[in-house]
């Protein structure tokens, strides 16, 4: 059974005030009792819209659009990235493009998100997971779909996964999404 | 390099908001406890302090930039050296190693490090997202930015890998709200039993929200001498505590931001670059190690705090600590979730990775003298987190690594009495203690052993 709350939600918001309690005279009397005061707490919003490069992990997105998963790979050793890289984190050359889409993918990790931050709350809940891809050295943060995030266990690590994309790409990390093989 | 001594210390109350001061007083607080605490007056300690470093997390929750510099001149400490440091959960343990670097370097004798953070001025969801932002945003805070998430990932491959088991990690939080309730400084002070863990709202499966530290409003300060420090603060008129509390062993380590970039090494790698020197020497641990091996971890993976191992490998080494279990009297350790409360044991050599579920229920790490309920067949070894740690007292991030100092600095001085009017806590003949700062999924983390001379 769903648990009862115990409170109301909080939210911000609310009437607009012109005007607040202050002593009628500044006698030192009156002005000693403004250190009784309760603080006053205004709103103050803030918002702000950046013009974010994705750089040279753009090929990555552009993958994405046109249903490849990308990875990186160091030419000379072979050690791949799952997650672009524009350098080897070992021999700090510059990484190579390669495709990754057909490779066999399974769960290597996952949570059920019942909150989180404010812009995802409306996605509760969801299924977050770090996808492991065959002959590849890191790992993938993505979304599974098609399982009930309610029956959340163990054996799902190791699930093998297979890869959906958007068919409107919105151009982030998660127009690729991966439901069970 | 001069020794570095640990001598004050104060803690202003963790609490959900502090909307009475602006963080500045709130500093304050902290501050005037411990000059007060070495029996100096405001203008004394001024005139006899060389300078300090400042510590917060994040610009979006104070929406000021250079806060510091408000807090400096507020606390009259202006034009004196300083600067602020930032790294994420471990603000707090760089800014008490920086304070510790001026001094043992040489360039400064007395050296205040203060933390704050004001993280009530936004609604809980956004203040996740402020913290989700330290992930990366081009790849993992659009995916579904959460921290708790992060952790709970980390956690599922830590119990599909070990068998971890959320009954233990249980253990952590009633411990740890339980040494809370004796202590006057912690947000919450509560008892609770495996089951109302277990029972509680859950957050990021398998963390429920007593898995989880709060937010909070709060600061910290920590005053760090030179012996020329301490002559001339005592030629000033302090009391500082005798036998000292040295600061005898610094370390830190880092991993990638993104977990999904963290190497995946093999056993000869582990052993070569990772394990302990008490775990080398053991040809049993090596040999378990190699059956873990031989079953498919690989190290850190996610399940696994590669910068906690390194931070805490280089302070064993500068303090000569072979075997941190019997030789550290307590931890005060960066539980943020009780998960990374087990890692970190792992990671600090408390236990072999894969044996940190176990440990968590075995006592080892609980205090000999509270009552908490449960069935615990091991005696206390090293109380871990005697404080109530972040679960319980809170977690205001620029702060909560100085406070982990102020309460270990107490504990080594046995004057735990006196500044909780409750000695439920003291650890009896407390010789020999270590904090431990962790940032982001592990990304910084810094180790400090603190010593009674």
């Amino acid at each position: 059974m769903a648990k009862i709350p115990k409170k109301q939600l909080e939210s911000l918001g609310g009437t607009i005030v012109h005007n607040l309690p202050f002593p009628l005279d500044t006698s030192p009397e009156a002005l000693a009792w403004l250190k009784k005061m309760a603080p006053i707490l205004i709103e103050q919003p803030y918002s702000i819209v950046y013009l974010h490069s994705y750089a040279q992990d753009s090929p990555w997105f552009a993958g994405l659009t046109n249903k490849k998963i990308l990875a990186n790979r160091d030419p000379e050793t072979g050690y791949t990235y799952a997650t672009p890289r524009g350098h080897d984190m070992y021999t700090g050359d510059e990484t190579d493009w390669i495709d990754i889409t057909e490779r066999k993918a399974a769960v290597h990790a996952f949570t059920v998100c019942h909150f989180g931050s404010e812009s995802f709350l409306e996605e509760t809940p969801y299924v977050l997971v770090l996808v492991e891809f065959e002959g590849v050295d890191t790992l993938l943060l993505s979304r599974l779909t098609g399982i009930d995030p309610e029956q959340a266990n163990l054996d799902w690590i190791g699930m093998e996964l297979k890869p959906q994309f958007l068919r409107n790409s919105k151009l982030k990390p998660t127009d690729v999404y991966f439901i069970p093989a | 390099m001069r020794p570095v001594y640990a001598i004050s210390g104060g803690v202003s109350k963790f609490a959900k908001t502090r909307p009475d001061k602006n963080y500045q007083a709130v500093i304050k607080e902290a501050y005037d406890y411990a000059i007060d605490d070495l029996g100096l007056s405001f203008p004394d300690f001024t005139n006899n302090v060389d300078g300090s470093v400042a510590a917060y997390f994040s610009d979006h929750f104070s929406r000021q930039l250079m806060a510091a510099i408000m807090a400096q001149d507020y606390l009259g400490l202006c034009p004196k050296p300083s600067h602020r440091v930032e790294g994420g959960g471990a603000t707090g343990g760089l800014c008490f190693q920086e304070a510790w670097k001026s001094i043992a370097s040489g360039h400064m004798d007395v050296v205040v490090a203060y933390g704050f953070e004001t993280m009530s001025h936004v609604e809980t969801w956004k203040g996740n997202e402020f913290i989700a932002l330290a992930s990366d945003v081009s790849f993992d805070y659009p995916v579904g930015g959460f921290y708790s998430g992060y952790y709970a990932m980390m956690v599922t491959r830590h119990m599909k890998e070990f068998g971890t088991t959320v009954e233990q990690m249980a253990h952590v939080s009633v411990k740890n709200h339980l040494n809370a309730f004796h202590n006057p400084y912690a947000q919450k002070r509560n008892r609770y039993t495996v089951q109302d863990v277990r029972d509680a709202t859950m957050v990021a499966w398998p963390l429920t929200r007593l898995d989880i530290c709060v937010m909070s409003d709060g600061a910290a300060a920590t005053v760090l001498a030179s012996e020329e420090g301490i002559r001339k603060l005592e030629k000033a008129g302090a009391k500082i505590p005798h036998p000292l509390v040295k600061v005898t062993g610094i370390g830190r380590g880092t991993d990638a931001m993104r977990m999904s970039d963290r190497p995946h090494v093999d056993y000869d790698n582990f052993i070569q670059n990772y394990a302990t020197q008490q775990e080398k020497d053991s040809q049993e641990t090596m040999k378990y190690y190699k059956e873990l091996w031989d079953h498919g971890t690989r190290y850190p993976g996610i399940h696994s705090f590669r910068a906690g191992r390194t931070a805490g490998n280089m302070a064993y080494k500068h303090a000569a600590i072979q075997d941190p279990l019997t030789e550290l009297d307590f931890i005060e350790l960066h539980d943020a979730y009780t998960s990374s409360e087990i890692q970190t044991y792992e990671d600090l050599g408390l236990c072999r990775y894969g044996e940190g579920g176990p440990f968590a229920a075995s006592g080892k790490a609980f205090l000999p003298n509270i009552e908490y309920g449960l069935d615990l067949p091991d005696e206390p070894i090293c109380p871990v987190n005697p404080s109530g740690g972040l679960i319980a007292c809170g977690h205001p991030v620029g702060a909560t690594g100085l406070m982990q100092a102020v309460f270990a600095i107490w504990q080594l001085q046995g004057s735990i009495h006196n500044h909780f009017e409750d000695k439920t806590l003291q650890i009896k003949d407390a010789r020999k203690g270590a904090i431990h700062s962790h940032a982001g999924t592990g990304t910084y983390v810094t180790v400090s052993i603190l010593e009674k001379e």
